[in-house]
């Protein structure tokens, strides 16, 4: 499965807000590229519409705005994670349980990881 | 020889303190990750070479203004060494609060270089999206331990007379490398100097362009 910049671009003009300039989106940190990429392989296998994301996405920056989010564009993709995760439980793609369950796994597998070893997740992080 | 400059890491007996935490986001977007991989949804390699295709765009061209103002700017260059921060601050590059930077400047008695063994820490604001390489295990494992062969592979060949110094990045401390400038640029202006100026150059696994490679 290859992800390609014209299916970017196709994102960036489908759901509203995404910032880009003109040759596609751009990113402030790579956490930010990754949860885009993401969502364009789960619209890709056909597990989203890009309409279906947008009105999911906007809702969720509804809600953050209620709550006093500045909504200055910095947080924009602090939304759109909240959204994939949003859009996997409701899909049946991965419950909140499991994504809390690998959350956990993760911390465990930063926290166990001398410094000068990349931390790679394994199964013995889990299950703590 | 190299040494490795573990600064507010601490040392080797200590993990236990100074083990750099993903963020919460960063342990989000891992764990999305994680299970997509498993269940089929996502590539990691897929999303790396889309990530490749915008890293450069975002790139490193802060970085690169901040270098050749150095080279051209000798008070600059001071202020930049001193307190880095604050120096890149004043280009109005700022990054997220509490990112603090430290500029290592190369000499022909030194070499620098940049790594993030645990994570992928990066100046951001600088330097843009890492390249893939600087987020590899073999990169990050190989850098501290032979630090000219990791050169050698980027195709620089350094004196033997200079010493190479790994920098690992952390959470609080992003480190940029300050080139030496190039021969044969006396009378450049910052904009002719900022063309010499490479990414690569800036972590240190390169150097800067000659000025007959861009005539």
């Amino acid at each position: 499965m290859n992800l390609t910049p014209q299916q970017a671009m196709r994102a960036t003009v489908a759901v509203p807000g995404v910032p880009r300039d003109e040759d596609g989106p751009v990113f402030r940190e790579p956490w930010e590229a990754r949860a885009f990429a993401m969502a364009l392989a789960l619209h890709e296998a056909g597990v989203f519409t890009w309409k279906e994301w947008a009105e999911t996405l906007g809702a969720q920056i509804k809600r953050a705005q209620a709550d006093g989010d500045p909504d200055t564009g910095e947080t924009y993709y602090q939304h759109w994670l909240a959204t994939l995760e949003t859009l996997v439980a409701a899909k049946g793609v991965a419950t909140s349980d499991l994504l809390h369950r690998y959350r956990d796994a993760w911390d465990h597998a930063a926290e166990r990881t001398p410094h000068g070893a990349p931390i790679e997740l394994t199964p013995r992080d889990f299950g703590r | 020889m190299s040494d490795h400059d573990h600064n507010r890491h601490g040392h080797h007996h200590h993990h236990g303190h100074d083990h750099s935490e993903l963020s919460e986001t960063e342990l989000r977007v891992r764990a999305l990750e994680s299970i997509l991989t498993e269940k089929g949804y996502v590539d990691p390699a897929a999303l790396d070479v889309l990530i490749d295709l915008y890293e450069k765009k975002i790139g490193p061209r802060n970085g690169v203004r901040v270098v050749a103002k150095a080279w051209s700017d000798p008070a600059y260059r001071e202020r930049l060494i001193k307190n880095a921060t604050a120096a890149i601050a004043e280009l109005d590059y700022s990054g997220r609060q509490g990112e603090h930077m430290v500029v290592v400047e190369n000499t022909p008695e030194q070499h620098n270089m940049v790594v993030c063994t645990l994570c992928s820490c990066y100046p951001h604001p600088v330097l843009g999206l890492p390249p893939v390489w600087y987020k590899s295990a073999p990169y990050r494992s190989r850098a501290v331990a032979d630090p000219r062969g990791v050169l050698k592979d980027f195709g620089v060949t350094l004196p033997e007379t200079t010493k190479i110094r790994v920098w690992d990045s952390t959470a609080e401390v992003r480190y940029l490398v300050l080139p030496m400038r190039p021969e044969g640029t006396e009378g450049w202006s910052e904009e002719q100097l900022a063309e010499l100026v490479t990414r690569d150059s800036m972590i240190g696994t390169g150097l800067p362009k000659q000025p007959s490679e861009i005539a």
